[in-house]
């Protein structure tokens, strides 16, 4: 389990030794240097520093929540809070048989729509390919966007998913969540909703609070009996 | 430039210089990280009488999209002086000086970014100068370090800024206007202390070797000082109070 955990900023040397440096640190002759704000930890062999700012970077496999910004006639285009736009192509809607005479995007998404995706592949040379073939992809129908901090989503899931779980079963609201810090609420109830949405945002603000869910599931018992 | 006192004591029998400061004393520096809401990223300096404030936008979309690189990221800065932070009022294009020291400024901080993680994105800075009053160029090149930590963007270290220069045949540190009217030499460097680097060095003046080599020594110590302040305000915005 990590040690040592440090608060770090660009050029500060986190440790030294032979150590493998992971993400957000690099070696300089012996010593492992910090290249970003953030909290550092020091595994077994390893070090790595979790960034506090930033934008969302994608990686294979997480999942996001996209916004329509445009079309062609082959693919969508999705603003996924990155520096890169997300590439939908129509394929992967339509299925195998897609045909650019027979079939209109805009039938299926429409600019503006939220849609909860996967990153399916992304390199250095590309923007990244998105795709919404699997379980519980695709378009979303209701439900009110929350944006939080990229750096801060690791908090709102919690652990094991322990923070989002009672955040979820405190207001009978489901909760999606995606890696670049959009997420998407969804309740049959007004007042679930809106706790929910206050929820989150209590999250983003106070996610270096030691006992955060306690504070949250405070908040969340005390509307109750008002 | 401006009405010179030619009576002006540039240094003292006592080794104190025109505004009170001892030979290797920079003025008063106050550094702030953040403050501007719609920026990714910012920071405010005061460097003596200099204000500048800093904002940074990316990494994000190149526009026009051929200065794009496929191989990496590119650093745009552009350098601009309120028409209200000099005496007479400048004009507010931007001049022969501002395209000069943007490009310099760009320059000093390209070794530090590592803007090869993202490739075909452009990162933004944005330095206007509020007031000044001699050694703009350190000041905003401290202060675009800072925004640039803020905004997230990876980065091999800060670079730290600061004037050394000759006056009244004395190495000293931090020049102000005065002096750098009146002085014989006035050297800005760029230093990034973790990494033990120069990225910027400019020399206006004549110096010996001798001189040459102890007006590098006495800024690159400057640059420490400068560096912890700005260490102090990452740590004051992101940490708090809260020490490690």
């Amino acid at each position: 389990m990590a040690d040592k955990r440090k608060y770090v900023i660009p050029g500060d040397v986190v440790t030294s030794g032979p150590f493998r440096p992971e993400q957000n640190v690099i070696l300089e002759g012996n010593d492992i240097i910090s290249t970003v704000v953030g909290i550092s930890e020091i595994y077994d062999d390893s070090v790595k520093v979790i960034p506090l700012t930033g934008k969302y970077l994608p990686k294979i496999d997480d999942l996001v929540i996209g916004k329509v910004v445009s079309h062609t006639s082959l693919s969508w285009e999705l603003d996924i809070n990155s520096c890169y736009i997300g590439f939908l192509p129509a394929m992967d809607v339509f299925g195998r048989d897609f045909s650019t005479h027979s079939d209109e995007l805009s039938s299926k998404l429409k600019t503006g729509d939220l849609v909860a995706a996967r990153i399916a592949n992304f390199d250095r040379t590309r923007d990244p390919l998105i795709t919404i073939s699997d379980r519980d992809l695709g378009k979303i129908d209701d439900g009110v966007l929350v944006q939080i901090s990229t750096s801060k989503v690791p908090r709102l899931i919690g652990k094991k998913g322990s923070m989002i779980q009672m955040i979820e079963n405190g207001t009978n609201a489901a909760v999606t969540i995606g890696q670049n810090g959009w997420v998407v609420v969804a309740c049959e109830s007004a007042e679930g909703l809106s706790k929910a949405k206050k929820a989150i945002e209590m999250v983003n603000e106070k996610a270096h609070i030691a006992n955060l869910t306690d504070l949250i599931q405070d908040m969340l018992n005390e509307k109750d009996e008002s | 430039m401006g009405g010179r006192d030619a009576t002006m004591v540039l240094l003292d029998e006592n080794g104190i210089r025109c505004d009170g400061r001892k030979i290797d004393e920079p003025r008063k520096i106050v550094i702030k990280a953040g403050g501007l809401k719609n920026a990714d990223g910012s920071a405010y300096i005061e460097f003596g009488d200099n204000k500048i404030l800093v904002g940074v936008f990316g990494p994000r979309d190149v526009h026009p999209k051929h200065m794009s690189n496929t191989d990496t990221g590119i650093l745009r800065v552009r350098y601009h002086m309120e028409p209200f932070s000099v005496g007479e009022r400048k004009r507010p294009a931007p001049s022969r000086r501002e395209i000069e020291i943007s490009k310099v400024i760009k320059e000093a901080l390209e070794p530090a970014v590592m803007l090869e993680k993202f490739p075909r994105t452009a990162v933004d800075v944005f330095i206007e100068v509020l007031q000044a009053d001699g050694g703009t160029r350190c000041a905003a090149l401290t202060a675009a370090s800072v925004a640039l930590a803020d905004a997230g963007i990876p980065m091999r270290d800060m670079v730290a800024a600061i004037a050394s220069g000759k006056v009244a045949d004395t190495i000293v540190l931090d020049v102000n206007n005065e002096e750098d009217q009146a002085g014989q030499a006035d050297m800005p460097i760029g230093y990034m202390p973790s990494l033990k680097k120069i990225t910027l060095l400019q020399l206006d003046g004549v110096l010996t070797p001798e001189e040459y080599k102890k007006c590098v020594d006495v800024g690159v110590k400057g640059c420490e000082v400068v560096y912890e302040l700005q260490k102090k305000a990452l740590h004051d915005k992101y940490f708090g109070n809260r020490s490690n």
